[in-house]
């Protein structure tokens, strides 16, 4: 199958149906803002993928090992509008697979501060990310991280007297310290290249995501599809990962 | 996976919570052929973590749907017994084990040549019945034996370490404690024979060059640990010097 396809054509030639060099990633689009309902909210589209994630919060119960931190929860619905593979029903592996490599991209890069998201010692903040697929175009682990980071960088903590939170008042911004970015390198043959089309992600042998801090640690790995990685390849995906984390970094934020 | 903080001292004049030094493994166990219902099945023992797997196929594939007219598929089903954990874990599965079951088919799948197999099915049941650390990657190893016993043709064996980073220090195969507390946790996977890395999964923070460090440090220790399952495997099929002269 692999075979006849179009993509894997054309990548065995060096080239991509949409032009682009191995390590372009399609048109990006942010936007912030865009539901009033929701404390923190961002659209992305990357190329045909579009990608909505919203935040909202809660007070809630602290985790008994964390008594002193917020919580963060992450989810993604990869809802049977985006695409006609998707289904309704329980969240699949790859919707579950994508929430927590998300999660982890914003929980180890510590990029909220959880500390200061505690109420009382019984109360503490919940944070709520919800990542909603509108369009499924390849590539949405890399979207998804935009477009969660995003949101939580927009996010406000509503208003709360102790008992009751005031929906549409807000008390302050929600403290988001860090800028994670995480992007899948993938590889067919002997070719990495960025950004997959869904075409493209069809026939890859391998894809890691990688998300990288504003301070160059590496927050979160993943390696995903079912093809191996060299030891000597791993080298290059990181290089890739790290030169593409940083020009979406300004692309979002400057 | 964790990466929360505690006042619990991880290292202590150089020693971990279980006197091991940093580039030390636990007393690893092995034993094939546990399961006798299952065509191939092993016990994987790192220190106080245990994991079973067995493998029921090459068998058909139904519902019908799912079959591939020119390959057979792999199934992978990663689970925790719910007194495996200190607080009793809800049964069944929760979004943990199925991105596990996910990521360890993609670490054997790899190996696995089931071109043979048309329209048919290779099922790998992993059971962690006592956890302390490293979960993943001891049920992987135990699966790795498991498909090598059931005779399913495999272009090598998959081995497979975790490593991870305390304060400072980077250390390998975590234990519990480890694995909640410590700074960085990395679940690496291979095929040593190939020389293929087949699973990293990492959460924490990491350099560059720790994190190069570290896939190293698993390297060579799963090079250690597929000698093991080699050595399991070879007692399975323990030659008779009378019978072959």
């Amino acid at each position: 199958m692999k075979e006849t396809s179009y993509a894997f054509d054309l990548l065995q030639k060096g080239k991509r149906a949409d032009d682009r060099e191995f390590e372009d990633f399609r048109k990006l689009e942010l936007q912030t803002g865009i539901i009033n309902t929701a404390e923190g909210s961002a659209r992305v589209k990357l190329g045909d993928t579009e990608i909505i994630a919203g935040v909202k919060m809660n007070v809630g119960t602290p985790f008994p090992d964390t008594p002193n931190e917020g919580i963060l929860i992450v989810n993604a619905e990869f809802t049977p509008l985006a695409s006609p593979d998707f289904e309704s029903g329980p969240p699949s592996e790859d919707a579950v697979e994508c929430a927590r490599v998300v999660d982890r991209g914003i929980r180890e890069s510590h990029c909220i501060e959880m500390e200061k998201l505690a109420i009382d010692p019984e109360k503490v903040w919940a944070v709520f990310v919800d990542i909603h697929i509108i369009n499924h175009g390849g590539n949405l682990i890399d979207a998804a991280a935009i477009a969660a980071v995003a949101a939580l960088h927009n996010a406000q903590i509503p208003k709360y007297d102790g008992e009751k939170i005031t929906r549409g008042e807000y008390q302050a911004k929600l403290p988001v310290v860090h800028k994670p970015v995480t992007v899948t390198v993938c590889k067919l043959g002997e070719k990495l290249f960025v950004d997959p089309t869904l075409e493209e992600e069809q026939i890859v042998d391998s894809k890691l995501s990688i998300a990288f801090r504003e301070d160059d640690y590496i927050c979160a790995l993943q390696k995903q599809s079912a093809g191996s990685i060299n030891f000597e390849e791993i080298k290059k995906f990181i290089e890739v990962a790290e030169k593409k984390s940083k020009d979406l970094r300004k692309k979002i934020w400057e | 996976m964790g990466g929360k903080k505690s006042d619990i001292e991880l290292l202590k004049g150089g020693k971990r919570t279980d006197k091991r030094k940093p580039e030390d493994l636990r007393e690893i166990k092995m034993e094939a052929n546990v399961v006798p219902n299952a065509d191939g099945s092993a016990r994987v023992q790192f220190g106080n973590t245990i994991a079973l797997a067995a493998v029921y196929g090459p068998r058909a594939l139904f519902p019908r749907f799912m079959q591939e007219a020119d390959t057979g598929i792999l199934r992978t089903r990663y689970n925790m017994a719910p007194f495996s954990v200190v607080d009793r874990k809800a049964p069944g599965t929760d979004r943990r084990s199925t991105e596990i079951s996910k990521v360890t088919r993609l670490a054997l799948s790899p190996s696995v040549l089931l071109d043979d197999f048309p329209k048919a099915t290779v099922d790998v049941y992993m059971e962690v019945i006592q956890a302390d650390g490293s979960t993943r990657v001891t049920a992987l190893n135990a699966a790795s034996i498991a498909l090598a016993s059931a005779g399913i043709p495999m272009r090598g064996l998959v081995a497979a370490c975790s490593c991870g980073k305390i304060e400072d220090t980077l250390i390998v195969d975590l234990n519990g404690l480890e694995d909640n507390f410590g700074n960085a946790d990395m679940a690496v996977a291979m095929l040593p024979d190939k020389d293929e890395i087949s699973l990293l999964q990492m959460d924490g923070l990491l350099t560059k060059e720790e994190f190069f460090k570290l896939l190293n440090m698993a390297k060579e220790k799963c090079l250690q640990i597929v000698e093991q399952q080699k050595s399991v495997l070879k007692k399975l099929y323990k030659v008779d010097k009378e019978m072959t002269e």
